[in-house]
């Protein structure tokens, strides 16, 4: 069984929702951004989005944009992503998965970066501009099943639609919770709901759903109608406001474990 | 040399022109580019609609434009007969009314109320503006800080035609920056705006929609000189940021035994690191929307290009070019920025004509070609537009 799913079961068994979290990987710098994860499984986090820091992020709202340009000003590439992916393997079990762009990959070739990101003990990859047309080039060089594939599902995504994108999904699906780049204001939750709702009808998958979350309640009011809420910008607001200050891992734990208390719910 | 044939239609159903093209967007776009793709299908095959596209381009942009001899240049180089169609001579002075014109009047059909647009040289941010003000739509530009001080007069007017002009100052503030904000603007608006993508680039089906737009260009020119030397050219020569108004001139010709050159940027020196030789000096990657070539380093991070020509200032290129590159059918060189303000000198004074910066590197490289062939030989140069808008560079950068 997948690391991601072992987790799944685990928090369905306990009635939670699941924790995702995402940082670019290498913002403000490579160890400093080693230390922020640590502290954010240390507090509970359940999954780890790693973000591959790429030069024109066009799904990405300005928070994303900057953390990307700061870690790539550090001389971050997708080969030191995965390094630090290793790293985390030394001190814990928390799934990661790699979220990029298509071109990175492509840089290096979908078989290589299939092969090392297995071998780095990485769970899942995420490309966000990859569409299910486009993914035969990745997918074909693929030569195992040791990671799973995480795909979006947008609310403009009809419903025929999300069979075709969630058909060779795996580990679980992501949810974009509004039309819009990360970091947007306006949840939604009736929308969310109303996506959710035809998702769960074409997929047995565990959905978490992003964009737009950024307090507890949010995740609170997801983890209600899906498996999971995906924290992004709202760490990397955090991050980037603390860029100097010390106690930065013990912002992003306290953070993270209001975040997680939020999954709990009170009646599974 | 391959030669394309009615055969193998380019692009495949999903918008692939041999390994380039394609749609490699987030999720929340597939949706609106399938949309897409399904009303220009019907639209382009819909008598009406096309019967309204070339009234349009007759009444309003002022089509056909001249092919003209242009004699004393042909004479100064002292080779091939020199021909330059005159897309300066459309109406906002560009070949981007043609496909803007087609793409507005798309929107329209889509019951689509606003569009948006990014502009490098402004010169498709004025067209755009231009065909909203006309069918009466809300237009918004996004246009990189340092295009907005470079081409102060465009932005003028895309303001005057009641557009609203959004500078975006991430990466370098030129074309690619505009192009990320446009789409990222476009992903929150995706339900009620129509995104007016101005060159043969971008996901499926923009490289196709908008090389039809523009293929009036190479179908006028192909008439023109039939008509006047009852013979085709030997030779076709455009500049290619993006290559929208290559395209458009060369297309019709793909079936003919014509030699086409597309013409790129190459700033200071291909070697200076300093160029927009995307084809020459690229590899293949995937940006904005599409595979093709990109300038990237080795870790697929895209890099600066660097032109004096804003529209030419782009690091990928449309993916048919791409295609025509790897099949052999099109030749793809580069002209410094040096070389390019020359030849824009050399026409203003031969031959009256002042060129866009951007169809002065075309001119740059025509004239070498012409100086090679024999004066039995005809060469057609896309003027893709005038060049008002440089003067301010011009002067600017030596007098």
């Amino acid at each position: 069984m997948s690391r991601l799913r072992e987790v799944f079961t685990e928090l369905r068994r306990k009635g939670e929702g699941a924790l995702v979290g995402f940082v670019t990987a290498g913002d403000p710098t490579p160890d400093r951004s080693l230390a922020l994860i640590r502290s954010m499984f240390g507090a509970g986090l359940d999954i780890l989005e790693l973000g591959v820091p790429f030069s024109d992020p066009t799904a990405d709202g300005p928070v994303i944009q900057r953390s990307s340009a700061r870690a790539l000003a550090q001389g971050m590439t997708l080969e030191k992503v995965l390094a630090m992916c290793r790293e985390i393997r030394r001190f814990s079990r928390v799934p990661v998965v790699i979220f990029s762009y298509y071109n990175p990959i492509l840089a290096v070739g979908p078989a290589a970066f299939y092969d090392q990101a297995v071998d780095a003990g990485a769970d899942g990859v995420l490309v966000v501009d990859l569409p299910p047309e486009e993914s035969r080039e990745m997918l074909d060089a693929w030569k195992g099943n040791d990671l799973d594939l995480i795909r979006l599902v947008a609310p403009t995504t009809p419903t025929e639609r999300m069979e075709a994108v969630t058909r060779e999904a795996s580990g679980f699906v992501y949810l974009v919770s509004m039309t819009g780049v990360t970091g947007s204001a306006g949840l939604d939750l009736t929308e969310v709901e109303a996506t959710a709702g035809r998702l769960k009808q074409v997929t047995s998958l565990p959905v978490c759903v992003g964009f737009g979350i950024s307090k507890a309640e949010h995740v609170a009011a997801v983890c209600r109608t899906a498996d999971g809420a995906v924290v992004g910008s709202a760490f990397e607001r955090l991050i980037e406001e603390n860029l100097e200050n010390e106690n930065l891992p013990d912002l992003i734990a306290a953070y993270t474990r209001e975040l997680k208390a939020a999954t709990r719910r009170t009646s599974p | 040399m391959t030669m394309h044939t009615a055969s193998q239609p380019m692009p495949d159903p999903r918008g692939h022109f041999g390994p380039f093209g394609g749609r490699y967007v987030a999720e929340t776009l597939m949706p609106a580019l399938l949309e897409l793709e399904a009303a220009y299908g019907e639209a382009r095959t819909q008598k009406s609609f096309q019967e309204e596209f070339h009234a349009l381009l007759t009444e309003y942009a002022g089509r056909p434009t001249p092919l003209f001899h242009a004699r004393r240049l042909s004479e100064a180089c002292g080779g091939a007969r020199i021909y330059l169609k005159r897309e300066d001579l459309a109406h906002t002075g560009a070949h981007k009314i043609n496909n803007t014109l087609g793409q507005v009047l798309l929107a329209r059909y889509m019951g689509k109320r606003k569009v948006i647009a990014e502009t490098g040289a402004g010169q498709h941010g004025v067209a755009t503006a231009t065909a909203a003000a006309l069918f009466g739509m809300e237009c918004k530009v996004f246009m990189g800080t340092e295009d907005v001080r470079r081409q102060a007069p465009n932005v003028r007017r895309m303001e005057l035609l009641g557009a609203e002009v959004v500078p975006v100052a991430s990466g370098t503030g030129t074309l690619k920056d505009a192009m990320n904000e446009a789409m990222r603007y476009w992903v929150g608006a995706v339900r009620d705006t129509f995104y007016v993508i101005g060159s043969v680039a971008g996901p499926h089906p923009y490289p196709m929609m908008v090389r039809d737009f523009q293929r009036v260009i190479g179908d006028e020119a192909r008439c023109q000189i039939l008509e006047r030397e009852g013979r085709l050219p030997d030779v076709l020569v455009a500049c290619v940021g993006g290559g929208s108004n290559a395209m458009g001139l060369f297309h019709p010709f793909l079936a003919d035994p014509v030699a086409m050159i597309g013409v790129e940027a190459a700033g200071e020196g291909v070697s200076t690191g300093k160029h927009a030789a995307t084809l020459g000096a690229g590899s293949v990657g995937v940006l904005h929307g599409s595979k093709s070539y990109v300038l990237q380093d080795e870790h697929g991070q895209i890099r600066e290009a660097h032109s004096i020509s804003a529209g030419l200032d782009y690091p990928g290129v449309g993916p048919e070019h791409a295609w025509l590159k790897e099949s052999g059918r099109a030749a793809y060189v580069s002209v410094t920025d040096q070389e390019a303000l020359d030849a824009f000198r050399r026409l203003a004074a031969l031959e009256g004509i002042i060129p866009a910066l951007e169809s002065a590197h075309a001119l740059a490289y025509a004239m070498v070609e012409a100086a090679r062939r024999g004066p039995g030989e005809i060469l057609i140069v896309n003027l893709s537009g005038r060049g008002d808008k440089d003067l301010g560079i011009i002067f600017r950068d030596g007098g």
